[in-house]
């Protein structure tokens, strides 16, 4: 009884504390732009099942797609133990499911020790590549600090949650053929694969005191360590393993090819090229909305790139293909979405205090990433294409160019020249636009 | 044997309309390298007897470079512009050898009210090769030579146009050979999102060097792209290693002409 009343106040604290950040989160995502990705459902259902689901894109890279399968396979599998320890727990029951189910209950919970089996190896083969492998993309300078730190204490976690599944089985495994298991005052085994090895070998070996201590520190732990895990995450580049879902929905189903047209410019233009245009007649609705071209801040960003900083994990893909990147340029595409995540918390907690319309006097541009950075990019998609959930940081580039450029007028000098070639002769470089049929003359 | 290019306006004054617009862009105009690409894709056009016509005069850049360097402005008044001549022209389709204005032409114009077919000239050759009026003996020059193939951002990862240069290399009985990085994984020649009018930014190496040193790895004679700007930064990539003598560096469509002695 005792156990039950706080195994629902842990719940309670657990799901209630989660569903406030969750809140936070979704206030923040709403400061962006409006942009419309509803369209075509029927593709983005597809895109999200084959993408986040199906975990398309991880395999373009077979090692790390493959541990991270185990892992993943492993997590969504287990959720259904979880059910499981949620009805034990607030009912006082043992075990609820295993009399209903039978045989089928014995093949799942065999099917989640082996899957955990194989993603505690995986957890391992992270953690070595990270700290001893030391892969380039996994110790780049901008992970430096908390970013390393938050890598490594997911997989702990990992590592300490899979040992509590075992501690658990293997107990109660023992137990069980010592005839005191809480399920049945009968002795037997449950046949659990990896946990009838456990319980069976040392396990047995001690008291039952001790094993009805041990079945309650991992039963205990794992609960503890799921609600931990679940309050952690919206603190965390983990969040992914929620979000990969709705921000793969919501992906860009254009060809990457087609940035998007500024409708506030179009407007524009079309009065310049029409002479007979009502310059009072022009869409107020249009013209409200924009406050300056371009992003300055995260709030001038769409509420898609907004869930895209908060969606990703820092695996760096993006940034290990970008030909900036590579050839020793500042720009790194996943320096981007953390940037703009970081700079969206400061902003979001800033408003909840401050009030909204308070100003910190900060900017994502300028502050967080610099002139350099945005100027480095070649346009040429690889972070876009890398990205396993569809992340775009591309956009966020173009439109803090479109900032500096259309806002401030700082560019380089050379494509101030070459922007004034074109509007002058219609061509980046200084050649009449008579002169565009010569070549057909030529030798 | 001299080029028939005929343009818009005399086709039009003829009464006549061409099958399809060739849309030079600026490189194909003015750059050196980039003209003798235009000429190759022409005369092959000459020699399949296609109904084509130029703008000519008339043809203004496309505002590519203007948008990716963040001048949305430049870029909607060169589009709106370039809009106004092609639709005043009925213009309904449009094959053009730089990738970069066949994204915009493709995917940007059709919201300022410019809706055409738009091609990359690969995927014209490739349909006259498949329908018969572009016939290559034996390969021609290129017959088991090692050619491998860069591709251009935005025919490739853009457009997701991979095949239709590739499948024109192996009309030419040549070894295609890929490099480590291509397709969708392909890596960029340095020049896309205004770089190519640019120094670039501080770093350890040239986009174009890291680039030239995967077509070196194939021990290709032939590195073959299909985008004027990729052309530049691949031959001075080549340049950069003395190894001009040894590798040439041409578009598709040349190699094309040249197979079929044109």
């Amino acid at each position: 009884m005792v156990s039950s009343i706080l195994f629902v106040l842990l719940s309670l604290i657990g799901i209630g504390f989660f569903t406030f950040n969750i809140l936070k989160i979704r206030s923040n995502i709403k400061l962006g732009r409006k942009i419309d990705r509803t369209d075509n459902p029927s593709k983005r259902w597809k895109t999200m099942l084959l993408v986040a689901f199906g975990q398309k894109k991880m395999f373009s890279r077979p090692i790390p797609a493959l541990l991270h399968f185990c892992v993943y396979a492993a997590f969504v599998i287990t959720q259904i133990e979880l059910i499981e320890i949620f009805v034990d727990g607030i009912s006082g029951n043992h075990r609820v499911f295993k009399e209903t189910l039978g045989g089928f209950y014995t093949f799942t919970i065999s099917f989640i020790e082996i899957l955990s089996v194989l993603a505690l190896l995986a957890t391992f083969a992270f953690l070595s590549r990270r700290n001893l492998l030391k892969l380039p993309r996994l110790t780049m300078q901008e992970l430096a600090g908390w970013p390393k730190k938050d890598a490594n204490l997911i997989l702990i976690m990992e590592v300490v949650l899979v040992c509590c599944i075992f501690m658990m089985n293997g107990a109660d495994e023992a137990l069980y053929l010592k005839g005191a298991s809480h399920y049945t005052a009968e002795a037997g085994s449950y046949g659990f694969t990896i946990s009838s090895i456990l319980g069976d070998s040392f396990l047995v070996n001690l008291s039952i005191e001790n094993l009805h201590l041990i079945e309650r520190i991992g039963w205990w732990g794992h609960i503890i360590m799921v609600f931990s895990f679940l309050n952690y995450l919206p603190y965390s580049k983990h969040f992914h393993i929620l979000l990969a879902f709705p921000n793969t929905y919501y992906s860009n189903l254009e060809k990457k090819g087609k940035f998007n047209n500024m409708e506030s410019v179009t407007a524009e233009v079309a009065l310049m090229l029409d002479p007979t245009a009502d310059p009072y007649a022009t869409n107020s609705e249009s013209t409200a909305e924009v406050l300056r071209f371009g992003a300055k801040d995260v709030t001038d960003l769409t509420w898609k790139n907004l869930l895209d900083a908060y969606s990703c994990t820092e695996c760096g893909r993006c940034t290990s293909s970008c030909p900036a990147n590579i050839t020793g340029k500042k720009l790194s595409p996943r320096k981007i979405m953390m940037d703009t995540r970081d700079r969206l918390t400061e902003v979001g907690d800033a408003m909840r205090k401050h009030g909204k319309d308070y100003l910190d006097g900060k900017s994502l541009l300028g502050d967080y990433i610099t002139e350099e950075e945005v100027w480095a990019c070649t346009s040429c998609n690889a972070c876009v294409q890398e990205c396993p959930i569809n992340i775009d940081p591309l956009s966020i580039i173009l439109d803090l160019r479109r900032n500096l450029v259309m806002e401030e007028s700082k560019m380089p000098a050379e494509l101030a020249g070459m922007l004034t070639n074109i509007e002058n002769n219609g061509a980046p470089w200084q050649f009449s636009q008579n002169d565009r049929l010569n070549w057909a003359s030529e030798d | 044997m001299s080029l028939k290019v005929p343009t818009m306006a005399e086709m039009t004054a003829q009464g006549e309309t061409p099958d399809v617009l060739f849309w030079v862009g600026c490189a194909g105009s003015f750059d050196d390298r980039a003209k003798k690409i235009t000429k190759a894709l022409v005369k092959i056009l000459n020699h399949c007897n296609v109904k084509f016509a130029v703008l000519g005069t008339e043809e203004s850049c496309s505002g590519d470079p203007a948008k990716r360097a963040g001048n949305e402005f430049t870029f909607q008044m060169q589009a709106m512009m370039n809009i106004q001549v092609l639709n005043g022209y009925s213009v309904n389709k449009i094959v053009t050898a730089c990738p970069h204005c066949f994204n915009t032409l493709k995917n940007e114009y059709p919201e300022l009210g410019g809706n055409y077919e738009v091609i990359h000239h690969t995927q014209l050759i490739q349909d006259l090769i498949n329908t018969g009026k572009l016939a290559l003996e034996n390969g021609g020059v290129y017959k088991g030579k090692k050619i491998t193939f860069h591709d251009p951002c935005y025919l490739g990862r853009a457009n997701d146009v991979y095949d239709a240069p590739r499948e024109l290399i192996e009309k030419l009985d040549a070894e295609l050979v890929e490099m480590k990085r291509c397709k969708s994984n392909g890596l960029c020649c340095g020049a896309g999102g205004a770089q190519m009018f640019k120094e670039a930014e501080k770093g350890n190496k040239e986009v174009n060097i890291e680039r030239t040193e995967d077509a070196f790895e194939t021990n290709s004679e032939i590195i073959a792209t299909g985008c004027p700007f990729c052309n530049t930064m691949m031959t001075d990539g080549v340049k950069n290693f003395n190894k001009e003598a040894f590798v040439q560096v041409l578009d598709v469509a040349e190699l094309i002409a040249n197979a079929a002695e044109l």
